[in-house]
């Protein structure tokens, strides 16, 4: 190209018109199960040298039993930290002469080994993730190290107000001896009551070839991938049994907290910045109002030029952001509304807040509000899969949630249908602003009076290991 | 692999790369301007930053807030930063709105100014202030990196001031400095244009030329003080701050050659030996081995001029005071002094950031900010596809010569966080 322009320039504010849409599909990928019953997930992505693979265990932690809260989390670390075969120290080295690193963890619903590698070390890899899958050592002393770095964490939280302010919200949201209440890490007390039995006895119940997913993204064909997994799998034999009731008497996971809205303070003294949570127990991701709730909560909370964040950030300027979320789970996640203020705005704060919740529910979103939601998550959908482990997590999320085959073939029609009407009864359903906990991670001597009097409920104050404090 | 670069030169300066890949519908435009905190004069810390949210808040045909309403509603995503001694602004979108990008990047290229107001400077202070406080005040160890270069830089260096900058000086901000600092800075011979995605590159071109070509060049920037630094500290610095955490964590940090240089490859891999990973002979010996620690890291600070910060951090576990946890650190350091490394060290830390590379090379917006990064600190964004192979060309023996002479005592920094309750025991 030459010429020096093709054109003059705008001379006014006139927009520039998009060219032609150019067609985007999720990348293909196919089931297949292995004689043992392991699914595998394929999606052939030949851009670049890399593929990742996930191996997806069904052993999140609603699994933990009562009382050792924390189990499924540390089992799953541990799976990194040494086999029968190779001990932590070799183990490591393994994965990372490779260029990769093992990540492995759990959240409620599932547990996880990932590693990405640059193609032709695909074998390789898999080789260490079937030791690491079918044969971890759980050595004590590993045990012993893991279950201290996990306290550790835990002390260190009481001096970060963000994570503690998310854990509190937890906790006062879901009934007292609701496993949502307890982090999914487990708290001091279960934590210390963890032994390396426990964590055997939960592998040994949990971890097998019919509750395992191997989701593989990127540079490998279909056929390929499934011999190589099969290589490396297909001896492992069925065992373990699956699936875990309750004990009598125990609360639904995301059994609400009783008692109605609620402001609990913990207090941090002197902190400049409050930290905020609003919100409630929200809907399962299988909930057939959930891309509604989704959409809603976008306009809502969820993007930059959300109602929340000009409110909060731009018209106030009380913060550097304020979001809202619905947490995907199985279960019933939370709603909640999250920000950072200055210490003497925090009470106008969560009162504008509490009255965006209030206005979602009294009138109908504009018909530019919808569209920006959903021109947003429609157009965005292509950047959202650019990675192999970013097509890779998607793909697990099938597994984890049980959604259709064609999920993410549909996505984007069923998001551009949704009408005002489906988006305001979400709100008037699923919002339910006098049911919220209002959580503040702040100085409670300046805080705790202007909270009281926006009365809208009873104010505690705690401690930040979560003792009542006055 | 190799990444596609094509560079062209605007008369008014503007230096462009374009870097083509059709795998997925999706465009990144990224700008670069070569104006930070190392900019900002005496009394004005933190206003190349409050001026990056100034850019957000329209121009003479964009309203308030309108920049991101329209990216968001073409599905795209965007997105600012500021560092010491660059500015970026970046969006992700649908290949078919690459214009409207364009077109929002020049029109605060060339006429951010009738929209600045009195108003819009007061709330963007406003929420920076509450940035200061979210990112700096209220979270633990959160002062460490307005802390460590106050600590490793000379206090006329122009990298030794805070880049948040003080409520102070940001209180003192006025509209004239907006005005001041965008007619000097903001201009198309500061800055690099990089476009990477599915476009079509004559086309591509075309519309550069047409909305960035009319702005006019700059006036020139004010020459920066002199940067250069010697090779050394000349000593052992140390600092410890009493901070509201619950265990203490220390920074041991090392000058080390620019950004881009030779040298500077070797320090990443020194780093990525010591601290990256749980492979690293940190993670080992502290957390693993020792277990004075519950974490591990190491980093450098990407500087292209003076020199360039080689960053060693660890965060102890309870019961461990800082002293044990320095020494730790120092016996891990002092080992490669020592001993220096086996190749399969070397080589592990090569694996992993070739790796690394790859892998964020997946990302259209990755791509285009690396390319920009080169094309400002090196003036070649076909560094980019050099980056692999150098640090390929790092020797074990390089690795120990750079250590000794570059990680001794003459040669270190020491921030230290601990407790204020074990602060005020110990006094």
């Amino acid at each position: 190209m030459s010429g020096e322009a093709a054109g003059p320039p705008p001379a006014t504010g006139a927009r520039p018109a998009p060219g032609p849409v150019r067609p985007y599909q999720f990348p293909r990928f196919e089931r297949r199960t292995l004689v043992n019953g392991m699914r595998l997930l394929l999606a052939p992505m030949h851009a670049l040298p890399v593929v990742t693979v996930h191996v997806l265990l069904d052993a999140g932690a609603t699994r933990d039993p009562a009382g050792r809260e924390g189990v499924a989390l540390l089992a799953a670390e541990l799976l990194a930290e040494g086999t029968r075969r190779l001990d932590g120290a070799a183990l490591v080295d393994r994965f990372e002469q490779l260029g990769t690193a093992l990540a492995t963890g759990a959240d409620w619903d599932s547990a996880w080994c990932e590693s990405t590698v640059l193609g032709p070390r695909l074998d390789a890899l898999l080789t260490l993730l079937a030791d690491v899958v079918r044969a971890p050592a759980f050595a004590p002393r590993e045990v012993d190290r893991l279950a201290a770095q996990r306290q550790a964490e835990l002390l260190e939280q009481r001096a970060e107000p963000r994570s503690l302010a998310d854990d509190m919200f937890a906790r006062f949201a879901y009934a007292p001896r609701a496993r949502f209440a307890v982090p999914a890490g487990g708290s001091e007390a279960s934590v210390r009551s963890i032994g390396r039995d426990d964590i055997v006895a939960f592998h040994a119940r949990h971890v097998a070839p019919a509750s395992t997913t191997v989701v593989i993204a990127g540079d490998v064909t279909s056929d390929e991938a499934e011999r190589l997994v099969t290589a490396r799998f297909g001896g492992w034999s069925p065992a373990g049994s699956m699936g875990v009731a309750p004990g009598p008497g125990t609360p639904a996971p995301d059994a609400e907290a009783p008692g109605g809205r609620a402001v609990h303070v913990v207090a941090k003294p002197d902190a400049p910045q409050s930290e905020v949570r609003v919100g409630h127990v929200a809907i399962p991701r299988a909930h057939p109002d959930w891309l509604r709730v989704h959409v809603m909560n976008a306009i809502l909370g969820g993007l930059f030029s959300s109602r929340i964040n000009l409110n909060l950030r731009e018209r106030h300027a009380y913060t550097y952001g304020a979001f809202s979320t619905v947490d995907a789970r199985r279960n019933a996640g939370t709603f909640d509304v999250s920000t950072a203020v200055e210490r003497a705005v925090t009470a106008p704060a969560v009162g504008e807040i509490l009255q965006e919740l209030s206005r979602m529910q009294e009138a109908p979103v504009r018909a530019d509000e919808l569209s920006l939601a959903t021109d947003y998550l429609e157009g965005v959908f292509p950047i959202r899969f650019e990675t192999t482990e970013a097509v890779a997590g998607a793909l697990a999320n099938l597994a984890i949630f049980g959604l259709a085959d064609d999920y993410y073939d549909g996505y984007r029609a069923r998001v551009r249908a949704l009408s005002i009407d489906e988006v305001w009864q979400a709100a008037r359903t699923h919002l339910r602003p006098a049911a919220a906990q209002v959580v503040v991670v702040g100085d409670a001597a300046a805080i705790r009076a202007p909270l009281e009097s926006l009365g809208l409920g009873p104010v505690h104050v705690w401690d930040a290991t979560g003792e009542p404090a006055g | 692999m190799r990444i596609p670069i094509d560079t062209h030169l605007l008369d008014n300066g503007l230096r462009v790369t374009l870097s083509e890949d059709h795998r997925a519908p999706i465009v990144a435009v990224n700008l670069w301007y070569h104006v930070g905190s190392a900019n900002e004069r005496t009394g004005r810390t933190g206003f190349a930053h409050l001026f990056e949210h100034m850019l957000f808040q329209g121009s003479e045909h964009v309203g308030a807030n309108e920049h991101f309403e329209l990216v968001q509603r073409a599905g795209g995503m965007l997105n600012g930063s500021t560092w010491l001694d660059r500015t970026n602004y970046f969006e992700t979108l649908p290949s078919h709105h690459l214009e409207l990008a364009l077109w929002l990047e020049a029109e605060r290229m060339g006429r951010l100014l009738p929209a600045m107001t009195q108003e819009k400077l007061d709330t963007q202070r406003g929420v920076v202030m509450n940035e200061r406080r979210w990112s700096v005040d209220n979270q633990p160890y959160g002062t460490w990196w307005e802390r460590l270069p106050a600590l490793a830089f000379p206090p006329e260096h122009p990298f030794h001031h805070s880049l948040i900058g003080s409520f102070a000086d940001l209180e003192a901000a006025s509209l004239d400095d907006i005005s001041e600092f965008f007619r000097t800075y903001y201009t198309p011979d500061n800055a690099v244009l990089t476009i990477a995605g599915d476009f079509d590159p004559a086309q591509a071109l075309a519309l550069v030329r047409r909305h960035f070509g009319p702005i006019p060049r700059g006036r020139g920037t004010p020459p920066l003080p002199d940067m250069s630094l010697p090779p050394r500290l000349g000593g052992w610095l140390r600092s410890t701050v009493e901070d509201e955490v619950m265990v203490p964590r220390v920074y041991l940090a090392f000058r080390v050659p620019v950004f881009g240089s030779a040298a500077s490859y070797v320090a990443g891999i020194c780093g990525a030996i010591l601290g990256m990973r749980r492979g690293s002979l940190m993670h080992r010996a502290l957390v693993r081995e020792g277990q004075v620690a519950s974490a591990v890291g190491a980093s450098t600070w990407d500087l292209a001029k003076g020199a360039d910060l080689l960053v060693l951090d660890a965060t102890a576990r309870p019961g461990v005071d800082a002293g044990r946890l320095e020494q730790a650190m120092v016996t891990a350091v002092e080992r490669l002094r020592q001993d220096g490394v086996p190749d399969a060290e070397v080589a592990r830390a090569v694996a992993l950031i070739e790796t690394d590379f790859v892998t964020t090379m997946q990302s259209a917006s990755d791509r285009a900010d690396k390319l920009s990064l080169f094309a400002t600190y090196l003036g070649d964004p076909h560094r980019l596809n050099e980056e692999v192979e150098r640090y390929r060309a790092v020797t074990a023996a390089g690795v120990a010569a750079f250590a000794r002479e570059q990680m001794g005592e003459d040669n270190r920094a020491t921030l230290t966080f601990v407790p204020r309750a074990a602060a005020a025991e110990a006094a």
